[in-house]
């Protein structure tokens, strides 16, 4: 059997490679997305204090550490049975939400952009942020880096430093918001919501404008149904810093709609020997192998699904936008609420308009009065034992649990991150582009390259967000094994 | 024209965190591009690891490695890149002194996979199944490179050069460093001594913390959670433990600043072997104990009675520094719960 080995797929949780297989007739048979990498968090925090989680595991990811740090803190507040003061709640949801702009931003026109302003048969040269840039103009490019640099400002404001925060505590923050800080985080704020309308002009304009670019979103490709994962506020829209976690079927019915704490009777993790990523399926559906619909337990947790399973946006000019989207792509309205997108290229849409909503969650924010209280400590009085917290990271629900002895001190831990939620996903993403893509006789080309490329992209893969501020493109290399491994043919992307 | 210097950048255990640092530099990351070429950096350029073989030795002016030394391919790739660079940088905590990803060093990569893959609280693994390094699939092999019981930092395995520490650097000390090098290739600057610590000071945290110090001395360690600190005055004085006085300055001191004490990033102080004995006299002399009056048995209780008041201090004092310290790891053969009996 023929074996097309991509790797290294580098910007996939560090390290990643995926492994092709043709059968006799030249069609794909299979393909495996591989993880070789571990740094077993879950093992070397027992012994550790409980309140030193926030600190700790933000070097689970240098790029996303403001959702593990405030997860961690959200177990904290669990594991100490406290509800912390309401500034608390705020300024952390302040920082969150500066957060999200910045993640969101910067993926969408360093990473993404190349593709979707560019097309995906560009020239490989052009292809990286300063091909974007040249073609949306200087100004747009100082705006890109402009809304990176001062989001990241906002983020060492509230939290410390940008990138590993450290004010985290159980029940608390470690320093109040003064007026001056407040006054400052809310005027770049009202940037965000200006740079956020620009950013979802700049991709009705020149990608949607496009009926070629329309029909690779919605073409079978790229499509895949699964069941949608979020969470919700109290009236079923989206919000990233607390709430229920709701999940729909490929059809957009309720299939679920559970508070964080219960997670373990709706999520289970699948172990494959073959990498060292586990798989998260729904525990009731079950696991039925790589494949969509409604009998199967694989399930995405981004942007798109975390749309899918709203009924409604919480601010304005987001719920505008969710509205079109819905309505663009041909979504019919069943019992009130739009039916889920599953066209995994509407990820970039969709994380514009989650991008706006976090820009105008932020101004709200930052004019609420409360922000400035100077109380943002939490007097602990319960004795520890067990504790779950739980936020949407940028690229997926993200759950933190530890179990402590009664001096706070880490018996237990379990993790499930962002990107994991996906594992499944992006490996069946990668499989149906790889079988669409290479046929009977077809010699891959620079161009299939690109095409898997962007089956992954769409997941915004954790690691991925590091070039976020500079030209760049995913390093891939295609070589052609014959059953031994003999490489018989490679196809590498033009330097 | 003048050939531009060769830059690669390389991620191996790690969080990505320190490119992410080396991208917060601002618009000077446009300087970088101007003066060198950039040879390899998978995090933003096409170059492979075949690429990187096909270069001739010493080929690369300047690699900034990052990351832990935790798998059998972070390891191939430590000693390709030492081939073929003629500087080579441990760049961020994890490859200066192995950091968070070093605290498995307390553990065995075999208790870490029963713990993720087995005994997990959400998977479902009856079989007990766990990664191997090579797998047969029906359609093949595949392959997974080897975790390995101790996490080493770079210099374990390679000779290094020059170090840039911090979790991660800070951006305006990453510049300072990068224009030692520039400097050196460009305009024909002297490199410094082999060996140098770029990008942080030779003096302790404490000299740039604008926290007041009033040697006042504590009779017990507070936790984080356990009290509400004056934000003006040093932590360490007021109880909580703050790894300012064994740690390097350089990162502005930016979590005292926010409340929160110092976890060591920026790794030990010049001449000195072990950062958490560092700490252990730190803590020492914040109590105080030890003057000529004191009777021996009195000294040790309060030593006792403070020293108990700190939680996990291997995974505090050593929180970035465990794979270089006299410690080291953990025997492989002593359970962790046995071993806390014996600490």
């Amino acid at each position: 059997m023929k074996r097309i080995t991509i790797d290294p797929l580098t910007r996939l949780e560090g390290h990643g490679r995926v492994e092709i297989f043709l059968n006799e007739d030249g069609e794909v048979e299979n393909a495996y997305f591989i993880v070789p990498e571990l740094r077993g968090f879950e093992q070397f925090c027992v012994g550790r204090p409980a309140e030193e989680m926030p600190r700790i595991t933000n070097c689970i990811c240098g790029l996303c550490p403001e959702a593990h740090h405030i997860a961690s803190a959200k177990a904290l507040d669990s594991l100490y049975q406290v509800d912390p003061p309401p500034a608390v709640k705020k300024i952390r949801e302040l920082f969150y939400s500066a957060f999200f702009v910045l993640d969101h931003a910067t993926h969408f026109f360093a990473l993404a952009g190349p593709d979707l302003f560019l097309g995906p048969d560009a020239p490989v040269a052009e292809r990286t942020l300063l091909g974007v840039v040249r073609k949306l103009g200087a100004e747009t490019g100082k705006q890109i880096i402009d809304a990176r640099m001062r989001n990241g400002h906002a983020i060492q404001l509230l939290g410390g430093r940008t990138v590993h925060p450290v004010a985290a505590l159980p029940g608390g923050w470690s320093k109040p918001v003064t007026e001056e800080v407040r006054k400052e985080i809310e005027t770049i704020a009202r940037a965000n919501v200006e740079f956020a309308l620009s950013a979802l002009e700049l991709y009705e304009q020149i990608v949607l404008s496009s009926g070629a670019n329309v029909a690779l979103i919605v073409s079978d490709d790229y499509t895949d149904r699964t069941y949608s994962m979020g969470m919700v506020d109290s009236r079923n829209r989206p919000n990233f810093y607390d709430g229920l976690i709701r999940v729909v079927d490929p059809d957009g019915g309720e299939y679920a709609k559970y508070s964080p704490r219960d997670y373990r009777d709706y999520v289970e993790e699948r172990v494959e020997p073959w990498t060292y990523l586990k798989f998260p399926y729904l525990r009731r559906v079950g696991w039925d192998g790589f494949r969509d619909g409604p009998a199967s337990g694989v399930y995405m947790a981004t942007p798109l699904s975390r749309l899918n399973v709203a009924d409604s946006m919480a601010t304005p000019r987001a719920q505008a936008c969710f509205e079109k989207m819905y309505e663009t792509l041909g979504s019919k309205k069943q019992n009130g609420r739009y039916q889920p997108i599953h066209h995994r290229l509407a990820t970039h849409w969709a994380r514009l308009i989650e991008l706006l909503y976090a820009a105008e969650r932020m101004v709200e924010l930052a004019t609420d009065p409360e922000v400035t209280d100077p109380n943002v400590r939490a007097r602990l009085t319960a004795i520890p034992c067990e504790g779950i917290g739980c936020v949407e990271a940028p690229r997926g629900t993200l759950t933190h649990h530890y179990w402590t002895d009664e001096n706070g001190v880490l018996t237990k831990v379990n993790l499930i991150v962002g990107t994991t939620n996906n594992h499944a996903p992006i490996a069946m993403s990668i499989k149906k582009a790889a079988r669409s893509l290479i046929k009977k006789g077809v010699v891959p080309s620079q161009g299939l390259l690109n095409r898997i490329e962007m089956a992954i992209r769409c997941y915004d893969p954790c690691l991925s967000c590091a070039t976020h501020t500079l030209p760049g493109s995913m390093p891939l290399e295609v070589a052609i094994r014959d059953s031994r491994g003999i490489v018989i043919g490679r196809v590498a992307r033009e330097p | 024209m003048k050939l531009k210097p060769k830059l690669a950048m390389y991620w191996a255990a790690s969080c990505g965190g320190c490119e992410v640092s080396l991208l917060n530099v601002g618009e000077k990351i446009l300087m970088v591009d101007r003066v060198f070429d950039i040879v390899f950096f998978p995090c933003i350029a096409d170059f492979k690891y075949k690429d990187v073989e096909a270069l001739s030795d010493d080929h690369i002016d300047l690699c900034l490695f990052n990351g832990a030394i935790r798998s059998s391919e972070n390891q191939e790739l430590a000693e390709l890149l030492r081939r073929k660079s003629r500087l080579l940088v441990a760049y961020g905590s994890c490859a200066h002194e192995g950091c968070i990803p070093a605290l498995s060093n307390l553990t065995t990569a075999a208790d870490t996979l029963e713990a993720v893959f087995v005994s997990n609280f959400s998977t479902a693994n009856p079989g007990g199944v766990v990664p191997r390094t090579t797998t047969r699939v029906p359609e093949g092999d595949l392959a997974l490179p080897l975790l390995y019981d101790t996490v080493r930092a770079l210099d374990q395995i390679v000779r290094v050069d020059y170090y840039i520490p911090g979790c991660p650097p800070e951006p305006p000390r990453i510049w300072e460093a990068l224009e030692v090098f520039v400097d050196a290739f460009v305009g024909g600057a002297e490199l410094p001594a082999v060996g140098s610590v770029l990008g942080a000071t030779d003096l302790a945290l404490c000299e740039e913390c604008p926290l007041e110090r009033n040697e006042k001395r504590v009779p017990r360690f507070f936790r984080p959670h356990e009290i509400v600190p004056d934000p003006k005055v040093c932590l360490l004085e007021q109880g909580i433990v703050c790894s300012g006085p064994a740690t390097r300055g350089g990162c502005g001191a930016l979590c005292p600043r926010a409340g929160m004490g110092c976890r060591g990033c920026y790794g030990l102080l010049q001449g000195v072997v072990d950062q958490g004995a560092g700490m252990v006299a730190a803590v020492a002399a914040v109590l105080g104990v030890g003057s000529p009056q004191e009777e021996e048995s009195a000294i040790e209780q309060t030593i006792e009675r403070a020293t108990s008041s700190i939680v996990d201090p291997a995974g505090t004092f050593y929180r970035h520094s465990l794979a270089h310290s006299l410690l080291r790891r953990r025997r492989p053969s002593i359970t962790p719960n046995e071993a806390d009996e014996g600490s």
